[in-house]
């Protein structure tokens, strides 16, 4: 299917409508997505992009807000994409990040959308990424990319970004359950938020020591732990300053090789999904399962017979083609 | 595969300071499955719009309390025509007489809702126009 014409010569216009629909393709895994991405990919790889992540209620949505704000004042462009959970019954979510970031909404720099995590699977991997790839290519100069820190599916998202941001706070649990949680490990700054509150001090002690126990002598990046009270304004400067020392860290450090495995990790999931597609709607797999499994083989059974069936068909293809 | 969701933002423009109302449509919104984005209060007709085009939503719910309701549908709706978004759905509720109520529908408005609308009839008849006009553009 064809890109809409008109949607593509927008998108390269500047017309923030166009990346919108662009992202609203990629959700709704519309294959017009595919095609106008493959005009504009030249343009991807330019933004810097910074993943925040951390339990609900740290600051995330005001710390994006604050930090898009400082960025502004440097003429910098900012994308932000706030992803917040659906509900798992309805299949509905209710996406309030944006209340936080309502002093941007009529900055011609700054675009902001608001995303459900949907139906998991990867598949909310796979939409960040898109998405991310979309505003990249439209222009902007940083990305900021917000999820709700829980579950192994939240960690892939952020995971995408270049720069993960874990934001803790005093009061929501200390630094041992923040390692528990498995936080610190996709952290390359941590944000002790709130700091102005009592039990700041502590946990940002807290962290400094969990972060030299894991790294101390086997990394190159310590994690810096950095305070800030986004209610306040205070420390955004200086969070700022730390994705900046990790942007410089990591161009030192094979960033193309690094970008080129996350790329390659986008690679497997929309393969993947593809696959899967043409085996379950097209390949008629559901029911060649069905009659097997009626017959008593074990579900390891069943796939073992699909899998050599479709290694079969395709090298059938294959010597046709010949 | 594709898998649409209907997008809605529910918005408050004008200033009174009750979103009470507001807040009760997006969660029974969101319980009947839709991706609700929801902006707080205060909100200008032109800061709806422009949300309106970030979000790429496909329906614009407005709640007003105030009694500006006869001022603001029409500028919520200049706003989003001057951006191009003549196709999103306007509606919207609150403390609105049943003769302004027409007057609106018929000045092209779409369905509004008064006092005592049972919530879910909202999202019952948010749902058939998207239908209808689903099934129509593909
Ligand atoms: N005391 C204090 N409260 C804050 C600070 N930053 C955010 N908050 C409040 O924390 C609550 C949750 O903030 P929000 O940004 O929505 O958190 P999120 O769920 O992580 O996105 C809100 O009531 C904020 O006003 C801060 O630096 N200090
Ligand atoms: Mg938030």
């Amino acid at each position: 299917m064809n890109a809409s014409p008109d949607i593509t010569e927008r998108f390269k216009r500047g017309d923030k409508g166009a990346v919108a629909r662009a992202i609203s393709w990629a959700e709704n895994g519309d294959p017009r997505f595919a095609t106008l991405i493959a005009d504009v990919y030249s343009k991807v790889g330019h933004a810097w992009r910074i993943g925040i992540t951390g339990p609900p209620g740290a600051g995330k949505s005001t710390l994006v807000n604050e930090i898009a704000k400082a960025l502004r004042t440097r003429e910098r462009t900012v994308g932000i994409l706030a992803v917040d959970p659906s509900s798992p019954l309805s299949g509905g979510a209710l996406l309030g990040d944006r209340i936080r970031m309502e002093e941007r909404t009529l900055d011609k720099g700054i675009y902001i959308r608001s995303m459900a995590s949907r139906g998991s699977h990867g598949g909310l991997s796979r939409t960040t990424v898109d998405a991310c790839d979309a505003m990249d290519a439209f222009g902007f100069d940083e990305i900021v990319v917000e999820t709700v820190g829980v579950g192994q599916a939240e960690y892939d998202v952020v995971s995408a970004a270049d720069t993960v941001v874990v934001v803790l706070c005093p009061g929501a649990g200390d630094g041992v359950q923040a390692m528990k949680a498995g936080l610190l490990e996709v952290a390359d700054v941590l944000a002790v938020n709130k700091a102005e509150l009592p039990g700041a001090d502590r946990l940002i002690m807290d962290l400094e020591e969990a972060v030299h126990i894991r790294l101390a002598g086997k990394s190159t990046w310590m994690t810096p732990v950095v305070a800030c009270s986004a209610a306040r304004g205070d420390g955004i400067e200086d969070l700022i300053a730390a994705v900046e020392r990790h942007r410089e860290h990591l161009k030192a450090h094979d960033l193309d090789g690094i970008r080129r495995e996350k790329r390659l990790a986008q690679v497997h999931r929309v393969l993947d999904e593809r696959i899967a597609e043409h085996l379950w709607s097209g390949g008629g797999f559901g029911e060649r399962a069905r009659a097997l499994l009626d017959s008593g083989r074990s579900p390891y059974d069943v796939v073992a017979e699909l899998f050599s069936a479709l290694l079969a068909e395709h090298r059938h293809q294959k010597n046709g083609a010949k | 595969m594709t898998d649409r969701k209907i997008r809605v933002l529910v918005a408050k423009p004008g200033l009174d300071g009750h979103d009470r109302g507001a807040k009760t449509v997006a969660s029974v919104l969101r319980d009947s499955g839709m991706e609700v984005i929801y902006t707080g209060l205060h909100q200008t007709p032109e800061m709806i719009a422009e949300v309106a085009v970030q979000e790429d939503v496909d329906v614009v719910g407005l709640s007003i309390l105030s009694g500006a309701h006869m001022e603001l549908f029409p500028r919520v709706r200049e706003e989003l025509k001057k951006r191009g978004l003549d196709h999103v759905l306007l509606t919207g509720g609150g403390i609105i007489p049943g003769e302004d109520m027409e007057k609106l529908e018929s000045q092209g408005f779409a369905k509004l809702f008064g006092p005592g609308t049972r919530t879910d009839a909202i999202a019952e008849y948010i749902k058939t126009e998207m239908k209808r006009r689903w099934a129509h553009t593909s």
